[in-house]
């Protein structure tokens, strides 16, 4: 099997939505086809291939998806222990085909099975793991990650070093995506999977869908949030007629998930998301340091806040100085207005 | 000697500073514009023990030193003023009393609940014409076999809506000044005791300021506290850890002014550039900070000493004349930076100066401490 | 229950950080610590747990002297024992060396349940956790919201992207909380006395077994240093009534950013 050259291949692990067990087909996540663009600009540099794995059941249609976006090889490991994720099966998988495939680099997304996984997979295999990456490149033959720490008050690199197993969990939103080319094809490879479903000590019971139709926050492109200033729960509905508008998510700061406003799942900010849309509106969003954290990345921030000595508008790319109950229903239907005008 | 806060202290003092910077501070501009008092808050204060800092834990209270009551005062003050009255209130004029001068008996009955503010405390001392002097009061008690019956009008007292346990100084002895002043218990629903005028205060008015009502008033007997006669001794001692207490809420106040203008000045533009670049502000900001840590030293070498165990009525009187004088000081400054929104009650730094003012008064005036201090240095000439 | 909480001291995230002059790390003096945010959270469902079921709470870090900071806070909200691993080779060691030396200081207590804060708020890595689950060999739940604990089994809400995953978890195992587990108590005054007077056991690496200096595990990661973050270009504030600042925001959001 071994060409001598795996260790210059940059491994994707695949991450999709739906597939057998949620009574629909599989397909690829957004991070998927950011990691395989990172992962090709990689495998660029060193010379190797693009490797894409998944874990799962019933995942042949998503090879061609794969290849499209870039992978050079397609690995597949199937069987239903692996139908849901759970860490004690993925890591019985992933580390000896890592152990036997010895990539340059391992790269895995950083959402909820992402960072509970990769951490562990590093621990079994004694891999270099850097997370929260917003960049990986390769300079002077070493692997080196870029990430934000100290609530993005300042930027790390990190270098691997030469031994051993890497792993870099990226950030989503961040990296360009692959486009695709569907001439493009990838070999496939199907691995048997032998792990004992007695050494499973995890089992997902259910999966409870939170009734928001919009996409998540960590994939937005536009995100308009909320904060102190909307002042009450059913202020929020002025948010989501904007979002509706400009085709975005509603998100808030910490102010409204603390007063119960919202759900956590809404939060922004270093007790929250981190987010990194390319239109970012905050209405009645003071701007503290700990909100920045979460969305300082946004390419265009819109400030909307009646106080002027607000700090948001310090990193606002533009700022309204007003009261926002008037001017957020303007927005929202001069942005209809334009859609519907001939011409827009 | 040693000038840096001790493990506890610096505990006392973030556990502090974070509950009031997320419960309390967020609510001191509506607190203040309604002069709501917020039983919640006094509760949550109460089951930390803020409202028994230095009650003995076999009393349910915190056990703690006086350091640790002006940080805790001082970090309640730099979110919301009247609350620090209450606290201080609470602590220094009600559990401490009890506690130095009270029976078992009484100690047993009072301070679990207001160690941990299930029940509020206030004091009654001032009357209409008996102000900075205290010794001139007229309220009587008179010794009636079983029980005691006063009778008087009290003013100026803080929590005396909400208290249900005063402490109250009436006269059971010859009417000269200090003699013959005796110090009693009195609890809302005894007979003959009923709330007066409630005032409007300038300032912090999320506290109640009252007058209350004694009309042929019946204590069970066992309701005094102290020596009979020997009154005015509990209310002196009294009035030295209140005044410790007083320069903290001060320091707080101060403090809230310092913070909120440095961080105007900021941001504040004008001509082009922060107006913190400008000298003038520069110079206004270094002066405050100096003068308040001039006055938190004053305060904890006040606080110190007395948890020595030693006299420290001349460093009480020095720590809150200057921390009130700065207060009041301060808030005059922030408002100055803050130029013309600093009169908009938008912006916090007027309540700030409202809040101040009245620590310059209440426990002992700025021209009574002088008083105190001046005597101390005059007598060991 | 005895359940085992892992807490790190890190700085105050409303801090000034400042980057030390060589680039290699954040200039400490002058700088807030406390205990890790999320690690509050830990601690308080751990308390919480004992509550319920008559166990006790231990704390452990790993970190400098001025770490026992965290372990004193942990205390006075009520957690009965502290552990401070303590010592130099603890700054050479990346987060999975960090893990390690955790899990040989855990694998000898008594531990029905290991809790952490899902990160911490200094690195943001969420490493500990997972690596400290491997370690000790126990199954793991992350980003967990609600913890429900049987005999030999717990029921973890997991909050993953648009829904909250409904984990069965054997136990022992590794949770790591999400802020919306509870609500942390403040440490009351009688609960810092008795921290005052609690005693913390400090361990070495070597106390631990383990191979001073390295711990046993090499570094695989190395950091090459800190800069600042790329300054945002000043923006522009909109003049004008609601009306009119509106249009001409929508006008620069087409035609400059180039975004409708």
């Amino acid at each position: 099997m071994s060409t001598g050259a795996e260790d210059r291949d940059v491994w994707v692990l695949a991450e999709y939505g739906g597939g057998p067990s949620s009574g629909g087909g599989a397909s690829l996540r957004k991070i998927t086809y950011e990691l395989l663009g990172k992962a090709r600009h990689l495998a660029g540099a060193t010379g190797g291939r693009v490797v894409a794995v998944a874990l799962g059941t019933g995942l042949s249609g998503l090879a061609a998806d794969l290849g499209a976006h870039g992978a050079d090889r397609v690995v597949l490991a199937e069987s239903q222990v692996l139908d849901r994720y759970t860490a004690d099966a993925y890591v019985a998988v992933l580390a000896p085909l890592l152990a036997e495939a010895r990539p340059c680099l391992l790269l895995v997304g950083s959402s909820a099975l992402g960072r509970d996984l990769a951490p562990r997979l590093a621990a079994r295999t004694g891999a270099g793991i850097v997370t929260d990456c917003t960049d990986v490149a390769l300079e002077d033959g070493r692997v080196v990650a870029t990430r934000p720490v100290m609530t993005r008050k300042a930027i790390a690199r990190v270098a691997f070093s030469n031994e051993g197993p890497r792993i870099a969990v990226v950030l989503p939103n961040v990296v360009p995506p692959a486009s695709a080319d569907p001439a493009r094809t990838a070999e496939v490879v199907s691995v048997p999977v032998s792990v004992d479903p007695a050494a499973i000590r995890t089992r997902v019971v259910e999966v409870l869908a939170l009734k928001r139709e919009t996409v998540p926050l960590t994939e937005a492109d536009v995100i308009v949030a909320g904060g102190r200033g909307l002042k009450a729960a059913e202020h929020f509905a002025l948010l989501d007629a904007l979002a509706a508008e400009l085709g975005g998510a509603v998100g808030a700061s910490r102010p409204p998930v603390d007063s119960g406003w919202v759900p956590h799942d809404y939060e922004i900010g270093q007790t929250g998301k981190t987010v990194n849309p390319q239109l970012y509106v905050a209405c009645g969003i003071s701007g503290a340091p700990q909100h920045q954290a979460g969305m300082s990345g946004s390419r265009c921030i819109v400030a909307i806040n009646q106080d002027p000595q607000a700090p948001i508008f310090q990193v606002a790319s533009y700022g309204l100085v007003g009261d926002l109950f008037r001017i957020v229903p303007l927005l929202t239907e001069e942005i209809r207005r334009l859609k519907t005008a001939p011409g827009g | 000697m040693e000038f840096d806060l001790g493990d506890e202290h610096r505990l006392v003092q973030s556990t502090v500073r974070e509950w009031a910077s997320s419960r309390l501070l967020p609510l001191a501009a509506e607190l203040d514009r309604t002069g709501r008092y917020p039983p919640e808050l006094i509760r949550e204060l109460g089951d930390l023990a803020l409202t028994g800092v230095f009650v003995p834990e076999a009393y349910s209270g915190g056990g703690m030193d006086t350091i640790s009551y002006v940080i805790a005062v001082e970090e309640v003050a730099r979110a919301e003023a009247a609350l620090a009255a209450v606290l201080s209130v609470q602590n220094s004029l009600v559990c401490y009393p009890i506690l130095a001068f009270g029976t078992e008996e009484q100690k047993q009955r009072y301070l679990p609940d207001l160690a941990r503010g299930r029940r509020l405390g206030c004091y009654c001392l001032t009357e209409p014409t008996a102000g900075s002097d205290a010794g001139a009061l007229r309220t009587t008690a008179r010794d009636d076999g079983d029980s005691w019956i006063l009778n008087g009008t009290k003013i100026f007292v803080t929590n005396g809506v909400e208290a249900d346990v005063l402490l109250v100084y009436a006269r059971t002895g010859e009417a000269s000044r200090g003699h013959g002043i005796s110090a009693f218990i009195a609890e809302k629903g005894d007979y003959g005791l009923a709330v007066g005028k409630v005032e409007h205060k300038l300032g912090i008015r999320a506290s109640s300021t009252c007058e209350i009502v004694l009309q042929d008033c019946r204590l069970p007997k066992d309701r005094i506290v102290g020596e009979r006669d020997r009154g005015f001794r509990v209310a002196m001692a009294t009035l030295d850890g209140g005044r410790i207490g007083i320069a903290a809420q001060a320091l707080g106040i101060a403090r809230a002014a310092l913070e909120d203008a440095t961080a105007y000045a900021k941001e504040r533009r004008q001509f082009d550039r922060p107006i913190a670049e400008f000298q003038a502000t520069q110079w206004k900001l270094a002066d405050m900070a100096t003068r308040i840590h001039a006055g938190r030293l004053l305060t904890h070498r006040a606080a110190w000493i007395r948890d020595q165990g030693r006299r420290h009525t001349r460093e009480a009187s020095e720590a809150k004349l200057f921390a009130s004088e700065t207060a009041m000081w301060a808030a005059t400054q922030a408002l100055q930076i803050y130029g013309g929104y600093g009169y908009i009650q938008d912006y916090p730094v007027e309540r700030h100066l409202r809040d101040a003012k009245i620590t310059e008064i209440y426990e002992g005036t700025s021209e009574i401490q002088r008083l105190v201090i001046a005597r101390h240095l005059l007598r060991n000439q | 229950m005895h359940v085992v909480v892992c807490v790190k001291h890190v700085p105050d995230t409303e801090a000034q950080v400042r980057i030390r002059g060589d680039g290699r790390g954040i200039e400490e003096s002058g700088l807030n610590f406390v205990m890790n945010y999320y690690d509050e959270h830990a601690v308080e469902e751990a308390l919480r747990i004992k509550e319920r079921t008559a166990g006790t709470v231990t704390v452990i870090t790993a970190g400098p002297a001025r770490a026992v900071e965290a372990l004193r806070a942990a205390l006075a909200m009520g957690a009965d024992q502290a552990i401070h691993i303590q010592d130099a080779a603890l700054e050479t060691l990346d987060d999975l060396g960090v893990a390690r030396v955790l899990a040989a200081a855990i694998a000898p207590l008594p531990h029905d349940l290991v809790l952490c804060g899902k990160l911490a708020t200094d690195y943001n890595a969420s490493i500990v956790g997972p690596a400290l689950a491997e370690y000790l060999g126990l199954p793991q739940a992350t980003a967990v919201s609600r913890l429900e604990l049987r005999e030999g089994s717990a029921t973890a809400h997991r909050e993953i992207e648009g829904a909250v995953e409904v984990l069965e978890i054997a136990l022992p195992a590794v949770v790591t909380v999400e802020r919306s587990i509870n609500e942390p108590r403040y440490p009351s005054l009688p609960g810092i006395m008795k921290a005052k007077r609690t005693p913390i056991t400090v361990r070495t690496l070597a106390d631990l077994g383990l191979a001073p200096g390295t711990a046993g595990v090499d570094r695989r990661v190395e950091p090459l240093g800190l800069t600042p973050p790329p300054k945002r270009q000043a923006g522009r504030i909109i003049e004008g009534e609601p009306d009119v600042a509106v249009r001409e925001l929508v006008r620069l959001l087409r035609q400059e950013a180039k975004l409708l």
